[in-house]
């Protein structure tokens, strides 16, 4: 009952409403800080964490950070009022916001931190939200499957990342960030430079989905619409790039870094576009075209130059306001017909203007159309491409296409699904989304429109401010302007006008074309099933190798351990040691030796039990008398009780016990047992080498009687220095009685049965 | 004789090993009795030997008369003694009721957990 009276406009309650309201409160709280940025401050904030390791929770806020944490705080807030609507009524609701929440938090923890390991923390606390998120719908294979792969793909990278990081404050000598980017010459010129750059592009490029590491990306789709334009759009992947953008004052500058990023940037942004165009439906386009952003960003980030660098923050910000609004009206759509197919879908303008209008200015910005903020960050990105010093005519030529083909994606995406006739019959008749859904695709467009119009709002308050903290105070970043006159970026912004229109015109044909190339190349993600499968292969087979349920072999294992890591210590370390002093032993104390050692040999080889018994009890009273020998009466008359009792309770179990069997010749379980023996021995003949360290005993000894007030020192260590030691002693009889009470009563409830 | 105890030790570990690897859960538990023996013998060697000399303080003296067998290592396996009585008697009661339960003293039989056939991953 109370399940269905809730519509779409009863919201979740409180576990919707909160997390808008502390997310909205953070961008506030962001938003203040803007003016003292922008003057070129950097706040700084540091509470001791781990003292030990050097590692304290410092927080450092300077133009890249705000900047990150002012579109997470915001978008996130955004995101969470449409989430409630989007979501309305879902019955795990709460769960979801608390996930998202969590992943905000995180996100904001990962771009403040100023310290590598506070910050490794906060990206593995991406990556575990992230993977609930995209589970979110667990009941569905596909879902689980996806979150998955995200975190093995991710995680895999985070902990090469985490190796990297470690090496990195080797070298830099210190794990503080800001230290790090002040000694960016020490660490390109260490000894570990390459193994550093690795290690860390691997986790970046894992995390932001650059090929060949880029698969996880459109299957993280499978997560609610809200999720995949915050995480998968706006943040999490871009951690990577914030990661790289981080680090580019210590790390850049070199031809490894400038290679691996071009390349890498490069081939994602191409590959994806052309990918994002084989989509139907119209969240995976957008996915593939995130891909290709991504890649375009990892570009920029492969060179110093201002042009570049102010591509590369302008581009930033564009992609999150255009990208975010993009999914957020798919949301939408696919809230208010039940498909996101581009084939079916049309006609939508007339029920839906709002959304209608939102999608075509974002749109209008993706494609990079003036007035928009996308046509200045395709000016730049021009510019940036151009002044790549070695090869700017590659670099120029993967970005024009890739932004023609993000145009055509722009076109099928936003404008087709509203604007072309109704195509046929959808699953639900459309109707406008509700307010707060309509909220951030409105709110994200409208700002992409305002800052393409007045560029100088972003320019002063962000753009520079980060370009700063890429090139130091006496660097300018490149002007934001609507028009820069007739130059080279313009001439390539138009043919990326007529090229992008040809291929949106032959979108169709294009796109059957695609579907088919795919099909015939096996991908990374069809490898990926593969090696699932083999992973469960190798893990059945080493488990059924060591767990084999048989309890010799545990046995065996544990004691061939033993024996490898005792043996190994003793040739490693070289500690041979000759027993010395054979020949002072008297005729007494050999008889007693050879009493032990006929006690035990009888116990092994005898088939009868009362003589194996017999064989242990001798053995028992060797070792009492060599106690009583050796100064030890009181660990004497305990040894002798206790072996007493162990020869009455075999005796007495024996009654209800059958023979033994026959004895098998176990050649390897001897030479083990041998071998065990002897590193002991061996083990115990080097310690005795070394001089006694005898402080301890001393201690005693000298107190024993002035602060004690015993004379028996064994018995005074026993029930007053280490009294403690000795009540747990007695728990664990009294324990280990009761539990031998009550299995002996369960086995005479069964007889009686 | 530190050294005759270290090489007895080894001995004495060889041996209650072996009877552990048996099939027999009998001989495991003669094993366990050996294997405690032979670590209580192996922590008093490693405290040095004292001959009749018991780590007592005389009556009216404030500490012992001249040097004393090591009390540490008595303390520590009259602790050891204790608790590798109460593991024996409650692996002895164990196997009992193994047995009982389940007509055999052979580990390799008790498959109740574990059977042999296992089910194809």
């Amino acid at each position: 009952m109370g399940q269905a009276g809730r519509t779409t406009r009863a919201g979740n309650g409180i576990a919707g409403r909160l997390p808008v309201a502390l997310a909205g409160a953070l961008f506030a709280v962001f938003a203040a800080l803007i003016p003292q940025i922008a003057e070129g401050h950097i706040l700084m904030l540091a509470l001791d964490w781990v003292p030990a390791l050097g590692i304290s929770l410092s927080l450092r806020i300077d133009g890249l950070s705000l900047t990150f944490a002012l579109l997470i705080s915001g978008i996130g807030t955004l995101v969470l009022l449409y989430s409630n609507s989007y979501l309305a009524g879902h019955p795990h609701y709460p769960r979801f916001a608390l996930f998202l929440t969590a992943f905000l938090l995180s996100m904001l923890g990962l771009v403040l931190a100023d310290d590598l390991i506070v910050l490794f923390v906060f990206w593995e606390l991406t990556t575990v939200t992230s993977y609930l998120l995209i589970g979110f719908s667990h009941e569905n294979a596909t879902s689980r499957r996806a979150a998955l792969q995200a975190l093995f793909v991710t995680g895999a990278g985070g902990l090469a990342f985490l190796a990297g990081l470690i090496l990195l404050g080797a070298a830099a000598g210190t794990f503080e960030i800001s230290a790090i980017l002040a000694r960016g010459e020490a660490i390109r010129g260490h000894a570990l430079y390459l193994p550093i750059l690795g290690l860390i592009l691997a986790g970046a490029f894992t995390k932001s989905a650059q090929v060949p590491f880029h698969f996880w990306l459109p299957n993280a789709m499978a997560a609610p619409t809200p999720v995949s334009a915050f995480l998968h759009s706006a943040t999490m992947v871009k951690a990577g790039i914030y990661l790289l953008a981080r680090l580019h004052p210590a790390l850049s500058g070199t031809g490894t870094w400038l290679w691996a990023l071009t390349i890498a940037g490069a081939a994602t942004a191409v590959f994806a576009s052309v990918m994002a165009l084989r989509q139907t439906d119209l969240k995976l386009a957008l996915a593939y075209t995130t891909l290709m952003a991504l890649g375009t960003l990892t570009l920029f980030l492969g060179q110093s130059s201002a042009y570049a660098l102010t591509a590369f923050v302008t581009f930033l910000i564009v992609h999150s306001l255009y990208k975010a609004a993009l999914f957020l009206v798919v949301g939408c759509v696919d809230h208010a017909t039940g498909t996101r197919e581009a084939e079916v879908l049309g006609g939508l303008g007339r029920a839906m203007p709002v959304t209608a209008l939102a999608a075509a200015v974002a749109a209008m910005s993706m494609a990079g159309f003036p007035p928009f903020l996308g046509f200045i960050g395709k000016e730049l990105k021009y510019a940036g491409a151009l002044a790549v010093a070695s090869e700017p005519a590659l670099v120029a030529g993967a970005v024009l296409l890739a932004n023609a083909l993000m145009l055509a994606v722009a076109g099928v995406v936003a404008f087709r699904p509203f604007w072309r006739p109704a195509a046929g019959a959808l699953p639900r008749t459309p109707h406008e989304a509700p307010w707060p859904m309509l909220a951030g695709p409105v709110v994200l467009a409208a700002l992409g429109a305002v800052f393409g119009l007045a560029p100088g709002l972003l320019q002063g308050a962000l753009v520079d401010p980060v370009v700063e903290g890429f090139l130091g105070t006496e660097a300018e970043a490149k002007q934001l302007a609507l028009w820069a006159g007739v130059n080279l970026p313009l001439i390539l912004s138009l043919a990326t006008f007529v090229l992008g229109l040809a291929l949106y015109a032959a979108h169709r044909p294009l796109r059957a074309a695609l579907i088919r190339l795919d099909a015939a190349t096996p991908g990374m993600d069809a490898g990926w099933d593969g090696f699932i499968d083999a992973l469960r292969a190798l893990a059945a087979w080493q488990t059924g190798l060591l767990q084999s349920g048989v309890l010799r072999r545990y046995l065996f294992i544990t004691f061939a351990t033993v024996l490898l890591g005792l043996g190994g210590t003793i040739v490693a370390r070289g500690v041979w040691a000759a027993p010395e002093g054979l020949a002072g032993v008297s005729w007494k104390q050999a008889a007693l030796v050879a009493l032990i050692l006929a006690g035990a040999a009888l116990a092994v080889i005898t088939r009868s039990r009362i003589a194996a018994v017999a064989g242990l009890g001798v053995t028992g009273i060797g070792v009492a008398l060599v106690f009583i020998v050796f100064g030890a009466p009181d660990v004497a008359i305990t040894q002798l009780l206790v072996e007493t009792l162990v020869v009455v309770l075999v005796a007495v179990a024996m009654l209800r016990l059958p023979r033994l069997g026959p004895r098998r010749r176990r050649p390897a379980d001897a030479a083990l047992a041998i071998g065990v023996g002897a590193a002991v021995s061996a083990t115990l003949l080097a310690v005795l080498l070394a001089p006694l360290d005898r402080r301890v005993t001393a201690f005693f000894e000298a107190t024993s009687w002035p602060e004690a007030h015993g004379r028996n020192i064994v018995n005074v260590i026993l029930v007053d220095f280490r009294a403690l030691d000795t009540f747990g002693e007695i728990a664990v009889v009294l324990i280990a009685a009761l539990s031998a009470y009550a299995l002996l009563r369960g086995t005479a409830g069964r007889g009686e049965k | 004789m530190e050294a005759l105890l270290a090489l007895t030790v080894g001995a004495l570990v060889a041996a209650a090993i072996y009877l552990m690897l048996a099939r027999s859960l009998l001989r495991f538990l003669f094993g366990l009795v050996l294997i405690s023996n032979a670590a209580n013998l192996l922590i008093f060697t490693a405290g040095r030997l004292t001959g009749g000399a018991p780590p007592l303080i005389a009556e009216g003296a404030e500490v012992p008369a001249g040097a004393v067998a090591n009390a540490l290592p008595q303390a520590l396996i009259l602790t050891a003694i204790v608790i590798g009585f109460g593991l024996f008697a409650f692996a002895l009661v164990l196997v009992l009721r193994a047995h009982a339960a389940l007509g055999t003293l052979d580990s390799d039989e008790m498959r109740v957990a574990e059977p042999r056939k296992r089910a194809a991953p």
